[in-house]
């Protein structure tokens, strides 16, 4: 291949390092009214009333909406594929408000100082109700998060709003209590993940104005133009025929933009007053009114033989959605479905869950998805069993992990036809150096060294839903147009789908423009998530230019008058194989400008019934001070198998960036409420995301599986690369202490004062 | 939002604390005030007042309450004098641009209780100079209310002092969970812990006197007695006892059983540091070395 | 009140409220690279050069730039342009919004000590957030520059 493996420059690279104005508020008009939400300071509360009338005298203040202003009917802000199976439990503003900080009030305004000053006049009577704020007393208690009648749920996923449920479910192969009761050993533990944030740095942003055709719209940072330009139809009451939605460089995503976050507020305000208005999210809104992951509790009972057989596991999830549905229903599959499949061999399994309301900000996507919760559980869990086994975990997992060729049973009944996971265990054991260095090494000054394995998955789309669709359209000189909606968020997907599109047709990567997501303009496309970029949307690029491949090729043999099967095309020129007599790609395209039919241009739509495993296997290498509990990372080996590498540089890097945010989600990043329902770590002051002296070295290579059902072999990257540091850290640090961890964060605190309970015992 | 109402460039002390005493505020570098919502009346800039410099002379350290935190970093000769101990308590707070503008003054001024700054200065012969109230000790100053006197400059005196600076954070430039400075001069030896998490306390090490004692030793030999009389044993239950003496309690970073903990282990290694080093100089042929490498 | 700085090389002159933060006047003025990332002065999208020295310009007042020699990445376009392509080839600069804040103290950094340890780098650039890339390849890209400007130098080539 020429292009596709190939470490090409990102597209948008140096308009990025040398700071051009690319981004959402850098590109907005430079007269929008300034949105801005007041916020409820109540955890679960009724609005007695609002009065808005000082606020509304405030020179600059161009309206004020309130709960009475808007529709009434209940949609989900969710960004999946219809008919969704999160709950339409939203409203733009409730009266009953849920969490603290559910908008309460929306209000517009020339500038931020007279919104300011007005959001500080808006005065609110609160019937304050008592909040459900541990997810564990959810189910079935007395105070209902969602007590309304117009709450619905439009899928089947076991929602019961009287009960405080989003989502219930079980699924099983084989008699797991039977097996377990077999077993030598069984490990049973709980394991407890909190609801990290995404905290990309570009915050939550969205700007609106009304078009030519008095239609809304929405310029927006967003990883779903389609799926956001549906929930506006829904959320507003007006037909989407009226909506564009469409989405500049966005500054990180992760999930959490396929969320409808800021969009509605500007929407709403554009749309009622036919001016253009603009949100942009605080850092602070951005960790206490967004979309974090689904905190969750996942029990775990594995059971083994003596001689390392690992015959049955039963996983439980009881996760945690906070006030609103969106991705409950659908993050919780995932802790069990993408982890349980890496054991191959198993007797049984069984998976069941159930996803609660809480008063707490909403969850939603975020890289992972539920599987790394599933995974930091099982692969905890096993890393626990090879220790009690008295057997080496990189041999326990060599002994029964899934190989290529092997039916799943827990996947979804796929069977894995590209594996790699040996070759990647193998090779990261080499890198780490850990036959010399498991399980710990004192070092004699009060540190020890230790390591720590696990083994990750994810998925590639969704299977049979998410639709990927590419337009590739032949322009006079000989250049293309790449017209896509996969929402390229920095991850480089608009060059990868270049490369592809450029291996197809055999020319450059600089041959092709690609013209980014717009519901205008682009062929559908569910979004950028679930890890369907590259496996989903690239095949179909890939579909798309092999027939405009035969397009030119035809018009080349229409101009030629010469039969198909004689002609070549090298990307550059169609050639009459008899005679020599050729036509270049440009002719060809000029020819197309002028009493022509033949449009040289073709879109096509990819989707797929199997969702390919991506898999990887990340060691860890950690340096524990016993006294202080600080744990300082030495070296961390990630070996991947995401099929075939299309951009080895791009692909380093989303393991690499991976890597790093599973390094904070372990060790740093600590979600914590008053009792009254405050979020605490409301800032980069006080959630600490890594910095560069926060993670120490990474390694990351890959193992190459080759997917017959990808593109050029391809699976997907993007979020199977944050699965493995929380149980290979957790591993390292019992390595070193003799304690089994559960809860994250694992912070220094809980390190040293577990080793001096220790010592006391 | 910060909403100010007037700023001025003060033109002389006696300007800056005239508007100070009528709804005036100090800007230091700002980064506390900047994260509130306050209406400040009229805000004053002492960036013209030539205080953002540290002066050396033979018998102490003049620091401008306008030096930045980054100039103090890097300023060599403070730096050789207390052995590393003023850069080791600044370097991890959140980055370099970060501390080009975060000032000396702000940060003694606030008398903040996760202040890595106050803790550090705590530990050497370092005074005060206020406008109107005089010089004073930093002790006395910390211990002392807020009011609308204006630091004017830090003196440290060249007390011959041995320090070592240590604190615990959960990553590497958050806040700190404990910060802990023990030094050895002519007091004897001494521990200032702070971020306990209220502000840093100073409290005397009883046990190891030696240590100071040898810190202050003119001639080779008596300094390799007093160096001699000390031993783990001694620095072991010294640093506990000292530890003992600290209030601490929790808050969101972390809980006070672990930064009693803290206290206990930092203070030992402080003071072993401190042994190893005066041992260590003993031993060499050369004349006295910075405890810093550069 | 009245402002009069220098931005990139021009002299601007203008009518300013006190607490105008340089971060809104700089953007203002046409230099989007330089962005808001957080309220709590923790993430250092937002570096600037004030006299030479980064800062954060959410936490300077404009009033207080007053007199003084502001540059942002627009200011510095070629520097960043060459540096900027060995990030750009490591695939490290992702999302980009990190990158002017990280770019303008990497300058910085280079400024300073122009043959920096790993540790030096990382130490100098701790205030520079990233969620992207994981900054391995920020340092490798890093690295690989300085590498290139010491064969440069040592050819004897203008630097």
């Amino acid at each position: 291949m020429r292009v596709v493996g190939q470490p090409v420059m990102k597209k948008d690279a140096m308009a990025l390092v040398t700071g051009k104005p690319v981004f959402t508020d850098d590109m907005a008009p430079k007269d929008c009214l300034i949105v801005k939400v007041l916020r409820s300071p109540h955890a679960n509360a009724v609005i007695q009333s609002i009065q808005t009338k000082a606020a509304k005298l405030v020179p600059g203040i161009e309206a004020i909406y309130t709960w009475e202003d808007v529709p009434k009917e209940r949609f989900t802000m969710a960004g999946q594929t219809y008919p969704e199976p999160s709950p339409y439990d939203r409203l733009i503003l409730d009266r009953h408000v849920r969490y603290v900080g559910d908008p309460v009030a929306i209000v517009a305004g020339e500038n931020e100082a007279c919104v300011e000053k007005a959001l500080r006049l808006i005065k609110v009577q609160y019937e304050v109700l008592p909040a459900i704020l541990d997810f564990k007393k959810a189910k079935d208690n007395e105070i209902l998060v969602h007590p309304e009648e117009s709450w619905r749920s439009l899928c089947p996923v076991g929602a019961d709003n009287k009960r405080n449920l989003c989502a219930v479910g079980e699924s099983h192969d084989g008699d797991v209590e039977a097996v377990l009761a077999e077993c030598d050993e069984v490990v049973e533990r709980s394991y407890h993940t909190r609801a990290c944030q995404q905290a990309m740095m570009e915050t939550f942003r969205t700007v609106c104005f009304l078009d030519t055709y008095g239609r809304l719209n929405v310029f927006s940072s967003t990883q779903i133009v389609f799926h956001t330009r549906r929930i506006l139809s829904h959320a507003l009451g007006i037909p989407k025929s009226k909506i564009r939605v469409f989405k500049p460089r966005i500054g990180g995503g992760f999930g959490a933009k396929q969320t409808v976050v800021a969009e509605l507020y500007p929407a709403f305000v554009t749309w009622k007053t036919g001016k253009p208005s603009k949100m942009i999210f605080t850092r602070m809104e951005s960790q206490t009114a967004s979309s974090p992951r689904h905190e969750m509790e996942v029990t775990v009972r594995i059971g083994a033989m003596k001689d390392g057989r690992i015959r049955a596991i039963d996983l439980f999830t009881l996760s945690n959605t906070g006030a609103y549905g969106e991705h409950g229903p659908t993050t919780v599959g995932l802790s069990g479905h993408k982890s349980i499949p890496l054991y191959g061999s198993l007797e049984a399994h069984r998976f069941a869950y159930e996803v609660v309301y809480t008063n707490v900000m909403s969850s939603g996507a975020y890289r992972g998805y539920g599987a790394t919760q599933g995974i930091f559980a099982v692969e905890s869990a096993i890393n626990e069993m090879a220790a009690r086994l008295g057997m080496d975990p990189v041999e326990l997992r060599e002994k029964n992990m899934v190989r290529e060729g092997q039916y799943m049973p827990a996947y979804y009944g796929e069977q894995a036809n590209s594996c790699a996971l040996d070759r990647c265990l193998s090779h990261a054991a080499r890198m780490i150096g850990w036959k010399e260095k498991y399980p710990a090494r004192d070092m004699g000054n009060g540190k020890v060294r230790s390591v720590g394995v696990s083994m990750g998955m994810q998925g590639s789309g969704i299977s049979g839903v998410d639709v990927g669709s590419a337009t590739i359209k032949l322009n006079e000189d000989g250049f293309y147009t790449l017209s896509i909606a996969a929402a390229d968020m920095g991850t480089g997907c608009d060059t990868i789908l270049a490369q592809m599109a450029a291996e197809c047709l055999d020319c450059s990567v600089d041959d092709i423009t690609v013209s980014g997501a717009d519901t205008d303009t682009s062929p559908y496309d569910s979004g950028s998530y679930a890890s369907s970029t590259t496996y989903i949307t690239g095949r179909a690029v890939e579909k798309a230019c092999r027939k405009l491949e035969e397009k030119i090729r035809r018009e080349g043999a229409r101009i030629l008058d010469c039969p198909e099967d004689d002609l070549e095309f090298d990307g550059h020129r169609v050639t009459d194989l008899r005679d020599g007599r050729s036509i270049s790609l440009a002719r060809i395209a000029e020819s197309s400008m002028c009493g022509s039919t033949n449009a040289l241009q073709v879109t096509e739509s990819n989707s797929s019934p199997v969702s390919p495993p991506p898999f990887m296997v990340g060691m860890v290498e950690i340096e524990l001070d016993k006294e202080t509990g600080h744990v300082e990372l030495l070296d961390y080996a990630a070996v991947v198998d995401c099929g075939t590498v299309v951009n080895p540089n791009l692909a380093r890097i989303q393991v690499e960036g991976g890597l790093v945010q599973g390094i904070g989600m372990t060790l740093y990043e600590n979600v914590q409420y008053t009792e009254k329902g405050q979020m605490l770590n409301n800032s980069f002051m006080q959630y600490k995301i890594p910095t560069r002296l926060d993670m120490g070295k990474l390694r990351v290579e890959f193992e190459s599986s080759y997917e017959p059902t990808g593109p050029f072999g391809a699976k997907s990257i993007g979020e199977i690369v944050i699965n493995t540091p929380a149980p290979a850290l957790v591993h390292a640090i019992a390595n070193a202490t003799g304690i089994w961890f559960t809860d994250l964060p694992v912070t220094s605190e809980k390190i040293a004062m577990g080793l001096l309970e220790k010592e006391t015992k | 939002m910060l909403k100010i109402r007037e700023y001025v460039k003060a033109e002389s002390l006696e300007q800056a604390y005239a508007l100070n005493q009528k709804n005036g505020c100090i800007l230091g570098g700002m980064l506390w005030l900047k994260m509130g919502n306050r209406t400040v009346q009229t805000a004053i800039d002492l960036s013209g007042l030539g205080l953002d410099e540290i002066t050396e002379t033979e018998e102490e350290f003049s620091i401008g309450c306008m030096t930045t935190l980054r100039r103090l970093e890097l300023h060599e000769g403070l730096n050789r004098f207390g052995g590393g101990a003023f850069r080791e308590s600044v370097r991890t707070i959140v980055g370099v641009q970060f501390r080009n503008l975060a000032t000396v003054g702000g940060s003694i001024f606030g008398r903040y209780g996760f202040s890595d700054v106050l803790t550090c200065f705590l530990a050497f012969d370092s005074y005060v100079e206020l406008y109107k109230g005089g010089v004073m000790p930093l002790e006395e100053f910390a211990a002392s209310k807020r009011d609308k006197d204006i630091l004017v400059r830090l003196i440290v005196k060249k007390t011959p002092v041995r320090c070592v600076y240590l604190s615990h954070r959960n990553t590497k430039t958050d806040f700190p969970v404990l910060t802990c400075a023990v030094s050895a001069g002519p007091w004897g030896v001494r521990a200032v812990v702070g971020a306990r998490p209220q502000r840093a306390v100073c409290v005397p090490v009883k046990g190891v006197d030696a240590l100071g004692a040898a810190v202050c030793q003119n001639t080779d030999a008596a300094e390799v007695n007093a160096v001699n009389t000390v031993n783990t044993a001694q620095i072991e239950a010294a640093a506990r006892e000292t530890a003992d003496k600290i209030p601490t309690s929790g808050n969101m970073r972390a809980g006070a059983a672990y930064r009693s903990h803290l206290a206990h282990v930092l203070i030992r290694r402080a003071l072993t540091r401190i042994w190893e080093e005066e041992k260590g100089e003993k031993e060499e042929a050369e004349g006295r070395k910075g405890g810093w490498q550069a | 009140m009245k402002l009069q700085m220098e931005l990139n090389g021009k002299k601007i002159t203008e009518e300013i409220s006190p607490d105008l933060l340089l971060l809104d006047l700089v953007r203002s003025h046409g230099c989007y690279s330089v962005k808001r990332g957080c309220e709590t002065s923790n993430c250092g999208l937002c570096t600037v050069m004030l006299d030479g020295k980064p800062v954060l310009s959410c936490s300077v007042l404009a009033a207080r730039a007053s007199g003084h020699r502001v540059e942002t990445l627009e200011g510095l376009e070629e520097e960043a342009k060459e540096f900027g392509t060995f990030i750009a080839n490591q695939g490290a600069e992702q999302c980009g919004f990190c990158n002017p804040g990280m770019i303008m103290n990497a300058i910085a950094l280079f400024r300073e000590y122009p043959d920096p340890t790993e540790e030096e780098i990382r130490e100098y650039l701790a205030g520079n957030l990233c969620r992207c890339s994981g900054y391995e390849g920020q340092l490798r890209g890093m690295l690989n520059f300085l590498a290139y400007k010491k064969e440069k130098q040592t050819e004897g080539g203008a630097v």
